[in-house]
């Protein structure tokens, strides 16, 4: 399986991207997601994305192979991007090709999920009003990933 | 000795986003946190999170986790990345 992971500031390319996964691996299916950052109701300037250097590509690299293990893949991507990004920038990217489309669908999501709390990455919202202030971590985003040990 | 690394809000708060501890013998994670508070009120406040996570030598850890000389242990609050 081809596995490319990338923990950037720079922007990344949805077509470019497409290509990488869809090059010569005779999959039936190309999943994608990009994750941007919302404006909440015009709330939001901006968002500052921490994290562990070392320690995250080696945490994204571990969800890929787990993903690996559970359905037939032919190539993986994720990519995360870090620093100081403004509203409705892309920060992440899921590229998942597979033989099939269910298989594509869930792992993309999964990988999603496992992302969101099993990689070390935190969130610092720039908002209209004043101070600056570190996102909480979601219960419901523990639940999602929860639900794939069931 | 013992790397300690600090991230997100646990880093501003301590102002301190690394530090050595000498480690004469293995101890657990939470030994070692325990040790931490002793620093000052502060220290005593934000590592007593009950959320407080861990990473040993970068991978996640539970604060049973035993460390040792050279080993590079991370402090940190849930992580909210994607």
């Amino acid at each position: 399986m081809l596995k490319r992971i990338k923990v950037q500031t720079e922007d990344f390319d949805l077509e470019a991207e497409y290509r990488q996964l869809n090059d010569g691996h005779a999959s039936g299916a190309v999943v994608t997601f990009s994750g941007l950052v919302r404006d909440e109701e015009g709330q939001l300037l901006g968002l500052e994305l921490e994290h562990y250097p070392g320690m995250t590509e080696k945490a994204l690299s571990n969800i890929v192979d787990v993903a690996k293990a559970r359905w037939p893949l032919h190539a993986v991507t994720v990519i995360h991007r870090v620093g100081y990004l403004k509203v409705n920038e892309q920060i992440v990217f899921v590229g998942v090709a597979s033989a099939h489309r269910l298989a594509a669908f869930e792992a993309a999501n999964f990988i999603m999920d496992y992302l969101k709390t099993r990689a070390p990455f935190w969130k610092k919202e720039h908002s209209v009003h004043g101070e600056p202030s570190w996102v909480a971590a979601k219960a419901s985003d523990q639940q999602a990933a929860e639900r794939w040990q069931e | 000795m013992l790397t300690i690394k600090f991230f997100a809000v646990l880093r501003e708060r301590l102002s301190s986003d690394r530090m050595q501890l000498p480690l004469e013998q293995p101890k657990s994670v939470s030994e070692v946190v325990e040790q931490l508070k002793q620093q000052s009120q502060l220290w005593h406040k934000e590592l007593s999170r009950y959320d407080l996570l861990c990473a040993v030598n970068q991978e996640f850890a539970d604060h049973s986790t035993v460390v040792k000389e050279g080993d590079e242990l991370a402090l940190f609050p849930p992580v909210t990345g994607g």
